[in-house]
């Protein structure tokens, strides 16, 4: 099979343009030593089936960067037989760079010039003739969001892979990448030859945006809006499309599996309906809120805005070791944290986007919302519910600048903090649809067994021995429950909210209905029992704990999937369950000391 | 001669000299920063926060610290 390899520098519409080549059908690949996920497609091309790679977004061959060392082991890995090189036309008098790189290593290129518009726009004029001969290999200009000049395109590149030249010696390529050759006045030669680029750019649209976007007292204010706007949007469109999941998938419970399993012994349509069943509808919870998160961060990301936002709060974030993109999906987890830890992927630098990852569960969360508000109106009155609140949300922002603190120097970010803030641009609709639609795929694909093999491992837990009521002190869970008691004891948390705990590592949304099943009684009654079971102090304690550990089970799946490590995973599992025990033990034996 | 990091809002400079460590200066030039370009400031973030500096067609924003590595000669 052919393999065609995609590069070009951050901000050139790569993705686009590989979106629109391969369309829904891409998938992201393994690659043997790369630590990144790169999506990968099979087209048809001039008879042949050849594989599309997107490479990662680079500026310099033999930079730095962790993106810089993905493509230079791709390349020196994976004998290549043609590289698509997309440049951004109004930007081809330092992009150009790149090409000449890819012509040293004697690797078959095509040139794709992008946005070909916005050059036009700014007067700039590309003798693309001229330039193909000077650079011996075919140049085009291309619209990578509406698919202008693509066929032209994707017809030289025909021609190449036709030649059938013997793919690209890896070895060779590995040596002739060590060799840094002096291309600057080549490309300066180029330019001077071959493109005509005014003084002064003519469109100002941007700068006038700007002026108000990144204004020095309004741009934070509008920054902050903006992302409560969006919030907003993200999880109110967001409840009744799961509400309405959740229904559905409930029906399809009673009317449909429920008769199917009746005759079937008692522990095993406990393990269908409540074990893999259960662990498929948490599963399918998260599918709406992925779509419309990646739906808005495409929008935020693509229109240029998130390098803006970097701007705004990059004073505040430096400080943390984290960059402003990170507070965009900081601000995001206390949605929902699954699909925030997918949105750093944004962040191309392994350490900076490791350290967000481990700060990102300790959001409040929505699903912990539930919690914390039946607890509160449980325990106390009217009038403190909103300081007890306020308090949490509090405890939540400080855990996570803590340890943002702590951590930065483990996780220390190397690249430079230099961002190019490109024009305001529009995605088009089928940019939105196509991420979203990739996103799911990805969350379904690495996550779902995760989720269901944790849902089940759960189920067993507090089902089996049979002979004891389900989520009963006799369980294995309430056996487990009992001999962390001198861990816990301290803490204020009886053995029934320690079950409700180990409940709790699935998803926060299940821990109310533990309880239920725990007590034995539901809605008011469960909490007017709860009231005389545990006094405020517990209740505080058990919330705190329940705010700093472990998320939930989709959390962990998508750590491990992100992170690509199972070490990195168990960090961040011990970490918060340290932390929240630290905190619970704190707050409990201060409170109890004061005399309360 | 004085550094990037020094410069007024809306002055405009021409590159001098860039001491960066190999990584840095690879990632500057990438992004067009080389000495004879001209540039300039276009607005600086509160609280002491990044750069934002024109070159040529190319809009960047950068740390104080990354400025303070690049020498400038104002024109």
């Amino acid at each position: 099979m052919k393999r065609i390899a995609l590069l070009g520098m951050p901000n050139t519409g790569k993705s686009t343009l590989f979106n629109r080549i391969s369309g829904a059908s891409a998938r992201v690949g393994n690659w043997p030593g790369i630590t990144v996920d790169l999506m990968s497609a099979k087209i048809l091309i001039g008879g042949h089936i050849a594989e599309l790679i997107d490479l990662p977004g680079i500026y310099d061959l033999h930079g730095f960067s962790d993106d810089e060392q993905v493509v230079r082991h791709f390349l020196a890995n994976n004998a290549v037989d043609l590289v698509i090189v997309l440049l951004n036309s109004s930007q081809i008098d330092r992009q150009l760079s790149l090409v000449l790189q890819i012509k040293k290593l004697q690797l078959p290129a095509v040139l794709a010039l992008n946005m070909a518009d916005e050059a036009k726009q700014s007067g700039i004029t590309i003798d693309t003739d001229s330039l193909a001969k000077s650079l011996q290999m075919p140049v085009m200009q291309i619209s990578a969001k509406y698919g202008d000049g693509l066929p032209k395109a994707l017809q030289a590149a025909t021609q190449i892979i036709n030649q059938n030249q013997p793919a690209t010696n890896p070895q060779m390529i590995s040596q002739l990448l060590q060799e840094d050759n002096q291309i600057e006045q080549e490309m300066d030669a180029l330019i001077k030859h071959h493109v005509q680029i005014p003084t002064t750019l003519t469109d100002n649209t941007t700068d006038k945006i700007d002026q108000i976007l990144l204004h020095k007292w309004f741009g934070l204010p509008i920054f902050f809006a903006a992302m409560y706007v969006l919030f907003q949007f993200i999880f109110t469109a967001g409840k009744p499309l799961q509400d309405g999941l959740a229904w559905i998938l409930q029906l399809f419970r009673t009317h449909l599996l429920a008769p199917i399993f009746a005759s079937s012994p008692a522990w095993f349509s406990g393990l269908m309906l409540d074990g893999i069943y259960n662990g498929v509808a948490t599963v399918a919870a998260f599918v709406p809120i992925i779509v419309l998160f990646f739906l808005v961060m495409s929008m935020v990301e693509d229109s240029g805005y998130l390098s803006r936002a970097a701007f705004l709060m990059d004073a505040l974030m430096a400080k943390m070791g984290l960059d402003g993109r990170g507070f965009v999906m900081m601000l995001m987890g206390f949605g929902c944290n699954v699909p925030a830890l997918m949105g750093t992927r944004i962040m191309r630098s392994r350490p900076m986007r490791l350290l967000t990852m481990l700060v990102i569960p300790l959001s409040l969360c929505s699903a912990r919302l539930q919690v914390f508000i039946f607890i509160i109106t449980a325990l106390f009155a009217a009038k403190q519910a909103p300081i007890i609140l306020f308090t949490l949300y509090v405890m939540s922002f400080l855990t996570m600048f803590l340890t943002a603190l702590l951590f930065q120097g483990q996780y220390k970010n190397a690249e430079p903090f230099i961002l190019e803030l490109p024009p305001y641009r529009f995605p088009t609709l089928r940019q939105i649809a196509l991420r979203g639609w990739h996103e799911v795929k990805y969350f379904l694909i690495r996550a779902s067994k995760f989720i269901v093999i944790g849902v089940v491992l759960v189920w067993a837990m507090t089902n089996f021995p049979t002979n004891v009521p389900p989520a009963s002190v006799g369980t294995l869970a309430g056996q487990i429950g009992a001999l962390f008691a001198p861990v816990l004891d301290p803490l204020g948390i009886n053995n029934q909210l320690a079950i409700a705990l180990i409940f709790g590592f699935v998803a926060k949304e299940i821990v109310i209905g533990a309880l239920a099943v725990i007590y034995g009684l539901q809605g008011d009654a469960l909490m007017a029992h709860m009231a005389t079971q545990i006094d405020w102090v517990q209740a505080m304690s058990f919330m705190l704990f329940t705010l700093i550990y472990t998320p939930c089970l989709s959390t962990i799946a998508t750590l491990k999937s992100e992170s690509k490590s199972s070490g990195f995973m168990w960090l961040s599992i011990a970490w918060s369950l340290g932390l929240a025990w630290v905190v619970s033990f704190v707050f409990y034996q201060t409170a109890r000391w004061l005399g309360h | 001669m004085r550094f990037l990091s020094q410069l007024q809002i809306g002055q405009r400079a021409v590159i001098a000299a860039i001491e960066a460590e190999e990584s840095l200066f690879h990632r500057l030039s990438a992004l067009g920063f080389r000495v004879g370009k001209p540039l300039s400031i276009i607005r600086r973030a509160n609280f002491n926060g990044p750069l934002h500096v024109r070159l040529g067609t190319t809009d960047v924003i950068l740390r104080g610290t990354e400025a303070a590595r690049i020498q400038v000669s104002i024109s």
